[in-house]
C-alpha cells in the first residue's frame, strides 16, 4: 500500500517507463486514420491544378462535375465504412443499386404506382435484404465476404430477371414523367439553392449559357440533392461513430466481437443494423441516379461495391475491422471522383484510372498497416 | 464468521458423458482472495464459467449473501455483481482506454432529443480510476494496444471495480505476464481486496497464488481436494495436490525445486 502511495504522489514523469519513447505531437497528429486520405487529397489537387488548370476542371461546371461524381462514391462509402469498422463487408452493394433502381422504375412506370410509394417499397425491400445478409452472416458464422458475394450474384440475376419478365427490356425509362410533382422524388432528384446560383449568375460571378434552349440560365443552377445526401450521410455517420454509444459499439464489434459480448455489447444487433444501413446507402444512390437519368438499368452499379471498399480503405479503415473514419472514407471518395474526372479533363487515356486505383489501394493498405502498428505497438 | 458473498455447494457439471465437475464446493468472503488452483483440465474454467453464469450447473446450489440464486445467463451473474476478467479477452487493443473502460455502459449526455457519450466525464473517471490502480496514462484516448499485458489486466479490473463488482473472477491473469507485470497485477488484486470485494483468483502457478491468496482450493479431475488457509499449507503440498501424485515430487527432486 505504501508503495502505491509514494507512486501516486510522485510526479507522473517518474512513473513513466523510461523505455517508452516520448511521442512527438507531430507524430501523434499523423497517426490517425485520415492521414493517408488527407495527403492523397492534397496530392491529387496539386497534381490536377498543375496539369489541367486550363481545361475547365476548376471552373464552376468543372467543380460541379467532379463534386457530383465524388458525392456518388461518398454515399456508398459511408455505409461501407461503418460496416467495415463493425468488422464486416458487403459485396452486394453494386447489385443492390441495380436492384433498387429497377424496383423503383418497375413499380412507378410499369405498374403506375405513385412514385413515393415505389421509393419507400424499394427502401423497405433493400433494407430487408440487408437484414437478411446480416442475419445469415451472424447465424451461419460464415465470413460476410462469402455471404454477400452470393447476394452479389443473386440480386444481379433477379434484377435482370424482373426487368425482362415485366417489360422485356433491361432498361426501364420514363421515370422522369412519373416523378413529376412527387414530394418524395424531389428529395432525391431536385436541386437546392437555385435562387442563390441565379443571383450569382446575375451578378456575373458565374457564367450563363449564351445559346441553346437554356440560354440565360446559369451554367451551374444549384446544388444537386445527391450532394446534399452525401454531405448529410457523412455528417450523420461521423457523429454516430465518434460521439454516440452506438458508435462505440460499432468499434467494439469490429475490434473483438467476443470481448465486446463479454462487456454487454449487443454485437449481433450492431452488425445487422450496419448491413441494413449499407443497403440504405445503396438505395439512396440508386434513387438519386434513377431520378437524374430518368431511367433504371439492370446493369447499374457494377463494381460499385469495390469502389466503396477502396474509398473506405484509402480513408484509413482496417480491412479487419475495429478502426477507421467516416471523414477519411469521404476524402477517399473525393480522391476517387477528382481523379476519375480529372483524367478526363486532362485528356489522359481514361483506362489509366484503373491503374491509378490499384496503385493507390496498395499504397493506402501499406500506410494503414504502418499506422496500426504504431497504435498497437505490434512489430 | 460473516456470511460468504457467494457460496457454491456440490456443483456438478456434465457435458454429455463427460463429468467436468463432480461436486465442487467453494465459498468467497468479502475482502478475501480465494485462489483456485489446478492443472490443465482440472475443471477450473468450467467452474468459474458456472460461477459467471455462462454454464448452468447440472447439480448443486449457489448462494449469494445466504440467499439461493440461479443464473440463467452471464447477464444475470453480472447484474448480481459477479465480474469476470478473461485473460486474453479483456480489452480491444485498437480502441482507446476510455472507450474500452466504458464499453457497454457509456455515460450519456443529452443534447435536445439526442444522446451523446459524455467524453468529459468518461475521460476524467478513467484517468482517476487508473491512477487509483497505480497506472499513469499519458492520455485517456491512447489505444489499449500501447499498454502492456499487465496494464491491460489492470484496466479490466479497474473497470469491474468501478462498475460495482462484489465478486471479481480473474481467469489466469498472470499466466502470460513477465515478472514485473505479474507483481503489478498481484498488487492490484491486493488493492481490490482491501475495498471489501471478494476475489477469485484462478492460476496454476503456486507462487503467484501464495503471494496474494487468503485461502486456497485445489481442483483435480473435477473434484475439490480441500481448502486450506494461508499459513496452513506449503507450496510443495499445493503443488503435489495439483499434480495429484508422487510422480511430480520425484520429478521435482531431479529438477531441484518447486516448478
Amino acid at each position: 500500500m505504501s508503495e502505491a502511495d509514494t507512486k501516486a504522489a510522485s510526479p507522473p514523469e517518474e512513473a513513466k517507463d523510461e523505455r517508452v519513447r516520448q511521442i512527438s505531437p507531430l507524430r501523434k497528429a499523423l497517426v490517425r486514420p485520415e492521414l493517408g486520405s488527407i495527403c492523397g487529397v492534397i496530392l491529387v489537387f496539386v497534381f490536377f491544378f498543375l496539369i489541367a488548370r486550363d481545361s475547365g476542371m476548376f471552373s464552376p461546371e468543372g467543380i460541379q462535375n467532379w463534386t457530383v461524381v465524388s458525392a456518388q462514391f461518398a454515399i456508398i462509402a459511408v455505409g461501407a465504412c461503418l460496416l467495415m469498422i463493425a468488422g464486416e463487408f458487403d459485396l452486394s452493394v453494386g447489385s443492390m443499386i441495380g436492384f433498387s433502381g429497377i424496383i423503383i422504375a418497375m413499380m412507378s412506370v410499369t405498374y403506375e404506382q405513385p412514385m413515393w410509394l415505389s421509393i419507400i417499397v424499394a427502401f423497405a425491400i433493400a433494407m430487408g435484404i440487408g437484414w437478411l445478409n446480416g442475419f445469415l452472416v451472424i447465424r451461419t458464422g460464415l465470413p460476410s465476404f462469402i455471404v454477400t458475394l452470393a447476394f452479389l450474384y443473386i440480386l444481379r440475376g433477379l434484377t435482370i430477371f424482373l426487368a425482362r419478365v415485366t417489360t422485356n427490356k433491361t432498361i426501364i425509362g420514363g421515370v422522369r414523367d412519373a416523378a413529376e410533382g412527387d414530394w418524395l422524388a424531389a428529395i432525391f432528384g431536385g436541386k437546392i439553392l437555385t435562387g442563390f446560383f441565379q443571383w450569382l449568375a446575375d451578378n456575373g460571378l458565374i457564367d450563363k449559357f449564351v445559346a441553346g434552349n437554356r440560354a440565360g440560365e446559369p451554367v451551374v443552377d444549384g446544388v444537386p440533392m445527391l450532394v446534399v445526401w452525401a454531405i448529410g450521410l457523412i455528417i450523420f455517420g461521423h457523429i454516430l461513430l465518434t460521439r454516440t454509444r452506438f458508435g462505440n459499439w460499432i468499434f467494439a464489434s469490429g475490434g473483438d466481437a467476443q470481448a465486446a459480448r463479454y462487456s454487454g455489447v449487443p454485437v449481433n444487433r450492431v452488425k445487422i443494423l450496419m448491413f441494413m444501413f449499407t443497403a440504405f446507402c445503396a438505395t439512396v444512390f440508386a434513387t438519386c441516379q434513377v431520378m437524374e437519368f430518368g431511367s433504371a438499368a439492370a446493369d447499374r452499379g457494377v463494381l460499385k461495391e469495390f469502389e466503396a471498399i477502396i474509398s473506405v480503405v484509402i480513408g484509413g479503415a482496417l480491412l479487419t475491422g475495429g478502426y477507421g473514419s467516416v471523414i477519411g472514407a469521404a476524402l477517399g471518395a473525393l480522391i476517387f471522383g477528382v481523379v476519375q474526372q480529372g483524367l478526363f479533363f486532362a485528356g489522359v487515356e481514361s483506362s489509366l484510372f484503373r491503374v491509378f486505383l490499384g496503385v493507390i489501394l496498395l499504397l493506402a493498405v501499406i500506410l494503414n498497416t504502418y499506422i496500426r502498428r504504431s497504435i498497437t505497438g505490434e512489430r | 464468521m460473516t456470511t460468504p458473498l457467494i457460496e457454491l455447494k456440490n456443483i456438478e457439471k456434465h457435458f454429455g458423458s463427460v463429468i467436468a465437475l463432480n461436486g465442487v464446493s467453494v465459498s468467497v468472503y468479502p475482502g478475501e482472495c480465494h485462489c483456485l488452483l489446478g492443472d490443465n483440465g482440472a475443471g477450473k474454467s468450467t467452474f468459474i464459467k458456472t460461477m459467471a453464469g455462462v454454464h448452468q450447473p447440472t447439480k448443486g446450489e449457489i448462494f449469494m449473501d445466504g440467499q439461493q440464486v440461479v443464473f440463467h445467463t452471464a447477464r444475470d451473474a453480472i447484474e448480481a455483481g459477479i465480474a469476470t476478467v478473461y485473460q486474453d479477452l479483456a480489452m480491444i487493443p485498437l480502441m482507446s482506454v476510455t472507450r474500452n473502460f466504458w464499453m457497454g455502459r457509456e455515460p450519456l449526455r443529452r443534447l435536445g432529443p439526442l444522446k451523446f457519450i459524455d467524453f468529459d466525464k468518461a475521460n476524467r473517471v478513467t484517468m482517476e480510476e487508473m491512477d487509483r490502480m497505480g497506472i499513469h496514462l499519458r492520455e485517456p484516448d491512447q489505444a489499449v494496444g500501447t499498454l502492456s499485458g499487465g496494464e491491460r489486466q489492470t484496466v479490466a479490473i479497474a473497470r469491474s471495480v468501478y462498475f460495482g463488482a462484489k465478486i471479481l473472477i480473474l481467469d489466469e491473469p498472470t499466466s502470460a505476464l513477465g515478472v514485473r507485470q505479474t507483481s503489478n497485477v498481484l498488487a492490484t488484486i491486493d488493492k481490490v481486496r482491501k475495498k471489501g470485494i471478494g476475489v477469485v483468483f484462478i492460476s496454476h502457478n503456486v507462487r503467484h497464488a501464495l503471494a496474494v491468496g487468503d485461502r486456497f482450493t485445489v481442483l483435480n479431475r473435477g473434484q475439490t481436494l480441500g481448502t486450506a488457509k494461508r499459513g496452513e499449507i506449503e507450496a510443495e503440498e499445493l503443488q503435489d495436490m495439483m499434480a495429484g501424485g508422487k510422480e511430480l515430487a520425484q520429478l521435482e527432486g531431479s529438477l531441484g525445486g518447486t516448478v
